[in-house]
C-alpha cells in the first residue's frame, strides 16, 4: 500500500531524514513514535506530499509520488490526514468542512455528499454539532470532525500526525476511541503519536525513529518489552517513566 | 437618578476635573462659538439660494453663501457636457449605478444572480450613456461628464482592478519564479510611478505606440491606466490577508486533494480577504477620490465640471462654494463606504465565532 525506499530528505544542511526504507501492508496499523525533531511528523508528511523528497522512492497505492501535479492530487484524495492542530475551515460550517471535498473533489451530488457527512458526523458521536462553525466546538470535538472530514473522502489510508497532542488530558480519550474505532474496521492507518497505550491495543507495528532514521520496527509487544536499542530503552523510559 | 444629573456628573468627571481641565474645556467652547456660529451663519442663514442673474450674490459676497451657483449649474456640474435635453440619461445611469452598489451591500442579495444584475445593469448604463439604439441620440463619450463619470471610472475601475490584484497577490506567492517574477515587477513598477504620470503616458505616450489607423480612445486609455495602477497597490493589500492565513489551512486544503484554484477560491481567498476588509476599503476609498486626477488629461470628472461651472464671468469668485459641494458630494460616497465597511466587519465576525479556537495544552 504505501512504499518508502531509501528516501533521503534535507533542509537546507541539515538532514531530516536519512535512508528511511518502509514498507506498509493494506489494512496494517503503524504506529510512529521517537524523541521531538527525530522526522516522524516530516515522514508521514511525505506520503501525501506535504513535504518533498530529495532522494529515494515514495509510492502509494501503486502510483508514485512526483511533480506530476495530477498523480499527487489523486493520491491526496485517497489519503486522509489529520493534523495536530485540526486545520478545519473556520469560515465554514462543520457541515460544509465536511462536503466542500467530495463535491469538488469526487463530485459527489450535494444531497448525497450531506447524507454521507451527516453519517459519519454520527460516527464521531457528534451529529447534533453539523450546523455549528469549528470555532464554537471544544477541542476534542474539533478533532472529531476533523476524522469525519477525511474519512468522508472514503480515503483508503488515513495518516494522523500527533492528533492528540494539542488536546486537554480529558479529550484525549475521546478523540483515540474514534480511531480504535476506525482501526477495528481494517483502516490503514499511519498514527505519530505518544500514546503508548493506543499503539499497544491497535498497532500492528511500532515504528521508533531518532535523528531521522529508523531505529527500530517491531510489533508493540516485542517493542515495549525488550527493545534492542539504547536509544529506543531511553526514549522508553523517558515516556513511560512519569 | 435623572438624566440630566448623569450628564452633569459626567462633564463633572470628564470636562471640568480640575482647573487645567475647566480651563481647556471653556476653551474648545469659545473657539467652536466663535467659528461654527459665522459659519452656520454663513453657510444657512445669510445664504442665497436661487439667483439666476447672480445680483444678489454679489451683494452678499463675504456675508452669505452663493448656494444659487449650485442650483444654476447643477446640471453643468452633475452631467459634464452631456447633451442638456439627454441629460436624464446620466442620471438614470447614476441612479442604476447606486441602485447596484445597495444591492450588493446586501447580504442577503449575495447569490449568483447578482453577477447577472451587474451584467444587466452595466449593459443598461452603456445603452443609456452612448445611446444610439432604441431611438436614443447617440452621445460620444468625449461629452460625458460630472459625477456620472466619476462614478463610472470608480466601479469599472474597482470591478477590474480587485479581480486583477487578486490574481497579482497569488502571482507574488506562486512556487513559479516566472509568474512570481513577473507579479513583483508588475507591483514595484507601478508602485514606484505616480498615478499623473500613467494617466500621461496612457493619454499622450500610448497613441504614439499604437499602430497607424488604431486608435483607443481617452476615456477608455484612462480607465486602463487607473485599473493598473489600483491593482498595484489593491494587490499588496491582498497579499497581507493570504500571509496572514495560517499555514495548516493550506495543508488541510491539500491533504483533502483540492486543487490549488479550487484550494484558493473555497479555503484562502474568503478568509484572507475577509479580514483585509478595512485596508481594501481604505483603497477602494482612495481609489474613489483619486479619479479626480482625470482632470489632467481633459476628462471631465466631477471635480473638473465643478471648476468649469466658476469660469463663466458673472459667477466667478465663488470657488468656495463650488468645492464645498464637490467636497460634500465625494464624502456622501467616501462615508458610506466607510460605514459600511465597518458594519461588515461587525455582522461577519458576529455571525459566529469563526475565529480558529487552538485548544491550550
Amino acid at each position: 500500500m504505501i512504499e518508502l525506499q531509501a528516501v533521503n530528505k534535507w533542509y537546507g544542511d541539515f538532514q531530516a531524514l536519512k535512508n528511511i526504507n518502509l514498507s506498509i501492508a493494506k489494512g496494517e496499523k503503524v504506529v510512529v513514535c521517537g524523541p521531538s525533531g527525530s522526522g516522524k511528523s516530516t515522514m508521514i508528511r511525505l506520503i501525501n506530499r506535504l513535504e518533498v523528497h530529495q532522494s529515494g522512492k515514495v509510492v502509494v497505492d501503486g502510483i508514485e509520488l512526483t511533480d506530476d501535479l495530477k498523480s499527487v492530487e489523486a493520491i491526496r484524495s485517497e489519503v486522509g490526514m489529520v493534523f495536530q492542530s485540526f486545520n478545519l475551515f473556520p469560515h465554514l460550517t462543520v457541515l460544509e468542512n465536511l462536503t466542500l471535498a467530495p463535491i469538488w473533489v469526487r463530485r459527489m451530488p450535494k444531497r448525497e455528499a450531506e447524507e454521507q457527512a451527516m453519517q459519519y458526523l454520527g460516527r464521531v458521536q457528534i451529529p447534533e454539532q453539523a450546523h455549528k462553525y469549528p470555532g464554537q466546538l471544544s477541542g476534542g470535538q474539533q478533532q472529531r470532525v476533523a476524522i469525519a472530514r477525511a474519512l468522508c473522502m472514503q480515503p483508503r489510508v488515513m495518516l494522523f500526525d500527533e492528533p492528540t497532542s494539542a488536546l486537554d488530558p480529558e479529550m484525549i480519550k475521546e478523540v483515540l476511541d474514534v480511531m480504535i474505532e476506525l482501526a477495528k474496521e481494517g483502516m490503514t492507518m499511519v498514527c505519530v503519536t505518544h500514546e503508548m497505550g493506543f499503539a499497544r491495543t491497535v498497532a500492528d507495528r511500532v515504528v521508533f525513529m531518532d535523528q531521522g532514521e529508523i531505529v527500530e520496527a517491531a510489533p508493540p509487544k516485542e517493542f515495549f518489552a525488550a527493545p534492542k536499542t539504547d536509544r529506543a530503552k531511553l526514549f522508553l523510559s523517558q515516556i513511560l517513566g512519569h | 437618578m435623572s438624566l440630566s444629573r448623569g450628564a452633569i456628573g459626567w462633564s463633572r468627571e470628564n470636562l471640568f476635573s480640575g482647573w487645567g481641565n475647566t480651563l481647556v474645556t471653556l476653551l474648545i467652547i469659545w473657539l467652536a462659538w466663535k467659528l461654527a456660529l459665522p459659519f452656520f451663519d454663513w453657510a444657512i442663514t445669510k445664504a442665497i439660494w436661487v439667483d439666476p442673474d447672480a445680483q444678489a450674490c454679489r451683494a452678499a459676497k463675504g456675508v452669505g453663501a452663493c448656494w444659487a451657483l449650485i442650483t444654476e449649474k447643477h446640471r453643468l456640474i452633475l452631467f459634464g457636457t452631456y447633451p442638456f435635453e439627454a441629460q436624464w440619461r446620466p442620471a438614470l445611469a447614476v441612479l442604476v449605478l447606486v441602485a447596484l452598489y445597495i444591492i450588493s451591500a446586501l447580504r442577503a442579495c449575495w447569490r449568483p444572480w447578482l453577477a447577472l444584475a451587474w451584467v444587466a445593469g452595466l449593459g443598461a448604463i452603456g445603452v443609456l450613456m452612448w445611446g444610439g439604439v432604441f431611438g436614443l441620440v447617440y452621445v460620444e463619450n468625449e461629452r460625458w461628464g460630472g459625477l456620472a463619470l466619476t462614478l463610472l471610472l470608480a466601479t469599472f475601475g474597482i470591478a477590474f482592478a480587485f479581480p486583477l490584484s487578486i490574481l497579482l497577490a497569488l502571482g507574488r506567492r506562486s512556487e513559479m519564479p516566472i509568474i512570481r517574477w513577473l507579479s513583483v515587477g508588475y507591483i514595484e513598477l507601478i508602485r514606484g510611478v505616480p498615478l499623473i504620470s500613467l494617466l500621461f503616458m496612457a493619454s499622450v505616450m500610448l497613441p504614439l505606440f499604437l499602430p497607424e489607423g488604431l486608435t483607443v480612445d481617452k476615456l477608455l486609455r484612462a480607465q486602463i491606466a487607473m485599473i493598473l495602477f489600483a491593482a498595484a497597490y489593491l494587490a499588496e493589500v491582498v497579499r497581507g490577508g493570504l500571509q496572514a492565513i495560517p499555514r495548516g489551512q493550506y495543508e488541510a486544503a491539500q491533504a483533502l486533494g483540492l486543487s490549488y484554484w479550487k484550494s484558493m477560491g473555497f479555503i484562502i481567498l474568503p478568509q484572507a480577504l475577509r479580514i483585509s476588509i478595512p485596508p481594501l476599503v481604505n483603497v477602494f476609498i482612495g481609489f474613489f477620490k483619486d479619479t479626480s486626477l482625470v482632470l489632467i488629461i481633459g476628462l471631465f470628472d466631477l471635480l473638473t465640471t465643478v471648476k468649469v461651472s466658476i469660469t463663466e464671468p458673472k459667477w466667478t469668485g465663488y470657488g468656495v462654494e463650488a468645492y464645498l459641494f464637490a467636497s460634500a458630494v465625494y464624502f456622501v460616497f467616501c462615508f458610506s463606504m466607510s460605514r459600511y465597511s465597518q458594519a461588515l466587519e461587525v455582522s461577519l465576525a458576529s455571525s459566529a465565532a469563526r475565529t480558529p479556537v487552538k485548544e491550550a495544552g
